[in-house]
């Protein structure tokens, strides 16, 4: 019978070791505090009731009753903002090496990608015991990336990528939900998340359907859409080489500096005006309406591709920003 | 110390005050309350104007570029005479000065009806030039980040339009008073919907005077 | 109960002074307006529940069997649209608040009746279209009308249902209006300040609130129409707008709309609390200044519904600690009623029965409040129906509560009668139970991860899911069964004496029904608030 009835959820991640361990905290605090007004009510009901004690003792309040109870919740009050807050921190700082899947919510499915170049629909296979990122967007209206097990939600937006991560502690298949509203099929938006062997995991990418890495298929797009006769791999191009470019910081025509990361990217394909590199003219045209988020991705990865340090090279037709002169420009702003 | 003043004022004090004296305080301190609920309403408006300022501040400059400053410089002028003559309006209620009552608040109907006719001139303007967000959009600005000089646009139409639509409002409110002044419905004793009218009248003046500058200037090239 | 001789010949009251369907629509006497409202939002209140029901017997099975996906995402906006701004926001403002601010400032009506009546207007209006809306398709936004589903994606009713909010905003805007302007400049000599009954200044707090935070609303609704209507960029993406600032302003509006729904109630329960232990509320100045804490405060937590929405960290962990201050002044009012029983002479009538189950249902609201401020669970639990579980414990264990305690305490006032009260014990203990089996197993589920809005579920969640249909349709029979007896006892109730709890108030001064002015003669107050020593004891059930 306890099969159908589950009172805890899986935990199958790092982080929902942690969060049980704070809600249990909230729960044991919360529920000291709830027992302790119910029995109180309850006693003064029977202890004083009319025709147990027909005149009342008329009390006016008390100033150090009132400051207890002000003061002493407050002090619990903070140490369970502190408490959530550092677990908040973990969740909003993905680790520097973690694998990275991009993930495109539409109503209503979810698609991921795993860098090897592997797609799925609804489905997201991963291996244990290793840090994975996700960037996500959406195609269309709000959704959610919500598994349970894993203690993570996130919002995916339209118009901008949104990351988490997790760190999956024990193998096994878990659902995925989508956790914000997002019209007729919301709750048909569902799906799995498997969690496996690494070494499983390798096999299960060996048979993979080897169209080539996220990279790549970018790497391809690139040439396809005439980036890359603007964007040459050397100085002479009409639009900046975009070697090394990835997570530096960007000094814009207007004196401003913007750190280049996977928004802006993104920004700077569909909207090429907004933030213009200094030293260039606004020629480039929108690629809006013409690629989708999923092409976008592979753009974004190839660009990413292109920060890797084998491929850096000195790049002397863009002005050169140092953290210094960032800080100093912002400040001129 | 009412008790005179209800004797002239007969008629004018309702039911449930006590005096005149209440009833003025309560109308007063009602007009003031559904004024700072106003000042929500457009607050809601000017935070959203510059939270978008701050993120897509080139488009706001090319927005900016194609305001008429001299049409929204001449609308301020008029607004603040306005006002000015609102006061007067105001005292000449208080002095019991019946004609020039009504004089005071048809000229402020005037600069209010001038300040309409040069706002739909720019609205016109706004329309031929093709910077009507929509279907009616054809703003030539070439490389320029089209989205947001659209959503530049957006809150200016919104915001001045609400504005047009408030002060559209106070000149209907003013038609109904010169009317009622005319017909001798105001006395030294009784002329709180004057005041409580010259309230809100200044308060949609106030607003312009904050929309000018955001409008207008702010973002305006330094030359 | 003790018998009174009920009068030969009725005292003119303002129930009896004139007749006819007339005299109810254009009346401007505050008292009639507040009847209008009794019966609009109750006829609401029961559409509202039909949806509740509807929700509550799809989830029955794990499969969305009952009705379609899309008649499911119509029934639970329905059901939020209508309990939200058609029940929980006028509840007690714009029928007790309505009926008892004059009264209780000594005042002959509100500072302005015309106004007050408007907002009934107002507030019918919107009623319709919101009534044609349901009729004609629905709409399946969600009560929160997120973007860009609302403006660019649903294809339902949007507009339509935008307007009618947007209307109703403004007669609550009207109420907030005259709530404000009538404490401030129309208490009766004597009536201070630190003499005011504590549901005026829960009430007064609560105007602030519907003041400052609907006409934010209102420009954001007016927005969102503009954008569906015209296809303008505003909150959309993809025509450069921005979808977080449409939650920002929208919850900037919509937390503090949860503190007007649960202020009110507050106020009732000190004013039940305090007359059924026949004892000066605990603290009397802090529970007051308690309800303007939470005004402010209330403004600067919105953005903690949004702490998975991709907004940035370091306002995240702002928002949590401010949500932290806010829960401050409810936990000091918690101890305080709860002190206020201690050594009193406590009667356990049919108020005191919902005011107990107030404070015990709104501690329990209040309480899974911190677990959702905390940052990391919040990013777990957000979303899922834990929440549903949470605001429902709020706003109908609290709100809903406290709105069944003023209407059966001041019921003789309003009425001149008596209800039945075996039938409002029973009753109240039926609602108790039926609540608590209904929503307590929502926490569970939502910590289990089911997200909320779902049609359909995975079937580990249906044991847990059928508990709380069963709770709901007890719940349902609760609000039934004092439909049923309040309306008996209109004309075969006992008729009331002008105290019969032997309170404190000046509305328990004057005649059970009052008379239009309210008052025989203008009241002049020489009296602390609360003080029972000038009141005789009546024996009242125990």
């Amino acid at each position: 019978m306890w099969q159908d009835l589950p009172l805890w959820p899986n935990r199958a991640s790092a982080l929902a070791n942690r969060v049980d361990a704070l809600f249990i905290f909230l729960i044991a605090v919360c529920g000291f505090f709830a027992v302790m007004i119910f029995v109180l009510i309850f006693v003064f009901a029977v202890k004083y009731r009319r025709s147990k004690n027909p005149v009342p003792t008329q009390i006016e309040g008390s100033l150090i009753l009132e400051t207890t109870w002000s003061v002493v919740p407050f002090g619990v009050f903070l140490i369970m903002f502190v408490w959530g807050a550092s677990i908040y921190m973990v969740e909003a700082r993905p680790p520097k090496n973690a694998m990275e899947i991009f993930a495109v919510g539409k109503q209503w499915m979810w698609k991921f990608e795993h860098p090897e170049g592997q797609r799925e629909i609804n489905q997201l296979h991963i291996p244990v015991g290793r840090d994975v990122r996700m960037t996500m967007i959406s195609q269309d209206v709000i959704h959610s990336f919500f598994v349970p097990a894993f203690r993570i939600k996130q919002d995916v937006l339209p118009g901008r990528y949104t990351t988490t991560w997790f760190h999956a502690i024990k193998p096994g298949r878990y659902h995925l939900f989508c956790a914000e509203y997002c019209g007729t099929m919301h709750s048909g938006m569902i799906g799995e998340v498997v969690v496996m062997e690494p070494a499983t995991y390798q096999a299960w990418l060996q048979g993979g359907t080897g169209e080539g890495s996220l990279a790549s298929t970018g790497q391809k797009l690139f040439q396809q859409l005439g980036c890359s006769s603007c964007h040459r791999s050397d100085t002479q191009g009409r639009g900046p080489n975009l070697a090394g470019v990835f997570g530096k910081p960007v000094l814009l025509d207007d004196g401003r500096t913007v750190a280049a990361d996977e928004n802006y990217v993104r920004e700077s394909i569909l909207n090429p005006g907004a933030k213009v590199v200094a030293g260039f003219k606004p020629i480039m045209p929108t690629f809006d309406k013409i690629i989708n988020e999923e092409q976008l991705l592979s753009l974004v990865a190839y660009v990413k591709s292109l920060a890797q340090p084998e491929q850096r090279e000195p790049v002397s037709n863009r002005p050169a920003v140092t953290p210094h002169s960032a800080a100093a420009t912002q400040r001129k702003q | 110390m009412h008790g005179s003043t209800e004797v002239v004022a007969g008629h004018a004090l309702e039911h449930h005050f006590a005096d005149m004296g209440q009833q003025r305080a309560a109308a007063t301190l009602g007009m003031w309350v559904f004024l700072i609920t106003e000042v929500l309403f457009f607050g809601g408006m000017i935070t959203a104007y510059l939270v978008y300022r701050v993120a897509f501040y080139d488009a706001w400059k090319v927005g900016s570029e194609h305001m008429e400053f001299w049409k929204g410089t001449i609308n301020t002028v008029l607004l603040l005479c306005s006002s000015f003559t609102m006061v007067l309006a105001v005292w000449a209620s208080q002095v019991g000065k019946k004609n020039l009552l009504v004089l005071f608040l048809c000229i402020t109907m005037l600069f209010g009806i001038g300040f309409e006719a040069v706002k739909g001139v720019e609205y016109y303007n706004h329309f031929r030039e093709g910077s009507v967000p929509g279907q009616f959009w054809h703003l030539d600005i070439e490389g320029a980040d089209v989205p947001h000089v659209q959503l530049f646009f957006v809150i200016y139409f919104v915001i001045t339009g609400f504005h047009a639509l408030h002060l559209a409002i106070g000149i209907g409110i003013l038609g109904v008073l010169a009317f009622q002044a005319w017909k001798g419905k105001f006395t030294p004793y009784y002329n709180n919907p004057i005041e409580i009218t010259g309230l809100y009248w200044h308060f949609v003046d106030i607003v312009w005077i904050f929309l000018y500058p955001l409008l207008y200037l702010i973002s305006r090239k330094h030359t | 109960m003790a018998t009174v001789a009920a009068p030969a010949v009725e005292r003119e009251n303002y129930l009896n002074t004139d007749y006819g369907i007339r005299s109810w629509l254009l009346t401007v006497d505050h008292k009639r307006i507040a009847i209008l409202y009794l019966i609009s939002i109750t006829f609401m209140f029961f559409i509202g529940g039909f949806f509740a029901t509807m929700i509550r017997l799809e989830l029955l099975t794990p499969a969305g069997d009952l009705m379609s996906s899309d008649t499911y995402n119509k029934m639970f906006t329905m059901h939020g649209v209508t309990m939200v701004w058609w029940f929980l926001i006028p509840s007690i403002p714009a029928v007790l608040g309505n009926f008892l601010v004059p009264l209780m400032v000594g005042a002959k009506d509100m500072a302005f009746p015309k106004i007050n009546l408007a907002s009934w207007y107002l507030f019918m209006i919107s009623a319709g279209l919101l009534l044609y809306v349901m009729l004609t398709g629905g709409i399946d936004t969600g009560w929160t009308f997120y973007v860009p589903f609302s403006t660019s994606y649903s294809n339902s009713h949007v507009i339509a249902a935008g307007v009618a909010v947007f209307i109703n905003g403004f007669s609550t805007i009207f109420t907030g209006l005259n709530f404000v302007v009538t404490i401030h400049r129309m208490r009766a000599p004597g009536m201070t300040w630190s003499r005011l009954p504590l549901f005026l200044w829960s009430n007064y707090a609560n105007a602030v609130i519907m003041l400052l935070a609907t006409p934010v609303l209102a420009i954001v609704l007016v927005l969102v129409a503009l954008e569906r209507a015209f296809g303008i960029g505003f909150f959309t993406p993809q025509l450069g707008g921005d979808p977080l600032l449409f939650q920002h302003l929208f919850w900037f509006y919509s937390h503090p709309a949860v503190y007007i729904m649960i202020l009110p109630s507050m106020g009732v329960v000190s004013e039940v609390v305090s007359t059924f232990c026949r004892k000066r509320i605990f603290g009397y100045a802090f529970v007051a200044l308690a309800s303007i804490a939470i005004a402010v405060l209330g403004f600067l937590v919105w953005a903690h519904h949004m702490f998975v929405s991709g907004m940035s960290a370091y306002a995240a962990m702002v928002f949590s600690l401010l949500s932290y201050c806010v829960a401050v002044p409810s936990a000091i009012k918690v101890f305080n009623w709860t002190s206020t029983m201690y050594k009193g002479s406590i009667s356990m009538a049919t108020p005191m029965l919902y005011a107990m189950g107030f404070i015990g249902l709104f501690t329990m609201g209040g309480l899974t409040g911190l677990f959702v401020a905390a940052l990391g669970v919040d990013v777990h639990v957000t979303d899922t129906y834990f929440i549903v579980a949470h605001f429902h414990y709020i706003l109908v264990g609290g709100a809903v509560m406290g709105y069944m305690a003023g209407i059966h305490f001041w019921w003789p006032k309003i009425t001149g009668r008596m209800y039945s009260e075996v039938w409002g014990k029973i009753a109240a203990g039926v609602i108790f139970i039926g609540f608590n089996l209904t929503f307590f197993p929502q926490f569970v589920l939502g910590y289990l991860g089911m997200p909320r809005r779902y049609h359909a579920y995975p079937p580990e969640f249906q044991v847990l899911n059928t508990l709380s249909t069963a709770g709901a349709s007890i719940l349902a029979v609760g609000y039934l069964l004092p439909l049923l007896y309040l309306l008996f006892s209109l004309k075969y109730g006992e008729v009331a004496t002008d105290n019969p709890w032997g309170a404190t108030g000046l509305e328990w001064r004057t005649t059970s029904p009052p008379p239009t002015a309210n008052f025989e003669e203008s009241p002049v107050v020489t009296w602390e608030a609360y003080d029972y020593s000038s009141i005789p004891e009546v024996p009242v059930a125990r």
